[in-house]
This record gives structure tokens, C-alpha cells and sequence, in this order.
């Protein structure tokens, strides 16, 4: 149940992480100077922090999404297997941002 | 009596006289995002480094460039369904909900286009 909730805030602060992806590339189009100001700020500990999070979200957003194509097809809607496979979405998102980060930092 | 078979009076109609577009629409992207967002996380996490001659090369090459305009494209495209549903959920004042509507509209053309026209940048400044 609290994944439904989970899914729209990870979508909103994803959106988010589109502007960051993007402020990405137009900064490092405008030179070398000008990228290393966004380095930098992304290489802060706020910037790793927002980073993570954009991983995370990217996943758990991904893992419920894959959720919700199943139900389109009518599978998977009994509680109990609603209620594991969001355990599942939840350990594999989690899993996953600390082994990307692990071997990253 | 008129001249309208009830059928055609159903088709079309509806809350706003239509209804599944957006629900396909957004799959669509979903699925797509699937693919572009695995590959571009495990291209992002095995990148040698964030330096900027390192990003200047993996962006330019021709086929990351094709994939990063694809990805820029299901990225705002999925996004702005998204918010949509949320403004409209969230949002009940008509002007607030329609201004709010138009803005996001305007600030994901805008995020859009100004990743795409990096990435060309990038790759023509390599040439």
C-alpha cells in the first residue's frame, strides 16, 4: 500500500533528477570550465546525497513500475502477492543503489 | 429522434473525450524507459570518471548520442504525464490547475530541448 504513495513522490523527485541530467549535459556542452562547476557541486556531500537518491528512486520507480505492467495484464492483484512483490521491489531498489554505490565511492 | 446511432454518440465521449491515450502513452514510455534507463545506469556507473574530456568522448560517440537523445525524450515525455496526473489530482482551483498544466508543459520542452541541444553540441564540437 505504501508503495503506491512511494511511486508518484519517487516520480515527482525524478523529475527532478531530469533537470540535473540535463543541467549535466548543458554544462558540460558550454566547456570545460563551466563543468566544473557542476562537478563540483555534484561531488559535494548535498550533491552525492541527491545523487543517491536519484538512484534509488530511478530504481524503486522502475521495480514498481514493473508492478504495475503485470497488473495491467490482470496478474499478481491477490494481496499476498501484491504484498511480496513490494517487499521485492523495496529490497531489490535498496540492494541495488548500495552495490551501483558501493563500487562507485 | 435523430440521425445519430447510439454508438456514435458513446465514441468520443467520456470526461474529457478521451481517455486511454494517456494511459497507453504512458506505458509506452514506461517500457521504453525500461531499456534506455538500465543502459544508461550501467553506462553512467561504469564510466571511467565524471571528468570533463571523459564525458565530452562518452557523450560524442554516435550511437551514446542516439541513446541519450532517446532517453531525453521518453524522460520528458513520461515526466510530463506524470505531473499532469498529479496536477490534476492535486490541483482543484480550474485557473491554478490550467496555469500549472501550461507550465509544466513549457518547463519540459524547455528541460528537452536544452538536453538535446547539448548532446549535439557535444558531439559536433568533437568532429
Amino acid at each position: 500500500m505504501f508503495l503506491s504513495i512511494l511511486h508518484r513522490m519517487t516520480g515527482v523527485f525524478l523529475s527532478l533528477g531530469l533537470v540535473v541530467f540535463a543541467l549535466w549535459l548543458v554544462r558540460a556542452s558550454a566547456g570545460p570550465e563551466q563543468y566544473q562547476y557542476f562537478r563540483a557541486a555534484m561531488g559535494s556531500l548535498p550533491g552525492i546525497v541527491l545523487l543517491i537518491g536519484c538512484t534509488f528512486a530511478f530504481l524503486l520507480h522502475a521495480a514498481n513500475g514493473i508492478r504495475h505492467l503485470v497488473w495491467d495484464t490482470g496478474r499478481g492483484l491477490e494481496i499476498r502477492d501484491a504484498n511480496r512483490s513490494a517487499w521485492l521491489a523495496l529490497a531489490f531498489s535498496a540492494l541495488g543503489t548500495a552495490v551501483l554505490w558501493g563500487m562507485r565511492l | 429522434m435523430r440521425l445519430h446511432s447510439p454508438l456514435a454518440r458513446v465514441l468520443g465521449s467520456g470526461a474529457a473525450g478521451e481517455g486511454t491515450g494517456h494511459f497507453v502513452a504512458q506505458r509506452i514510455s514506461s517500457v521504453a524507459l525500461l531499456l534506455l534507463g538500465i543502459w544508461f545506469l550501467y553506462r553512467l556507473f561504469s564510466l571511467e570518471s565524471f571528468a570533463f574530456l571523459d564525458v565530452q568522448r562518452f557523450v560524442a560517440d554516435p550511437m551514446n548520442a542516439v541513446l541519450l537523445m532517446l532517453l531525453t525524450v521518453s524522460m520528458a515525455h513520461h515526466s510530463w504525464l506524470g505531473i499532469q496526473v498529479i496536477i490534476e489530482d492535486y490541483v482543484h482551483e480550474p485557473l491554478v490547475k490550467i496555469l500549472s498544466l501550461i507550465a509544466s508543459r513549457f518547463l519540459h520542452a524547455f528541460v528537452a530541448v536544452a538536453a538535446l541541444y547539448s548532446i549535439v553540441s557535444i558531439g559536433l564540437n568533437r568532429l
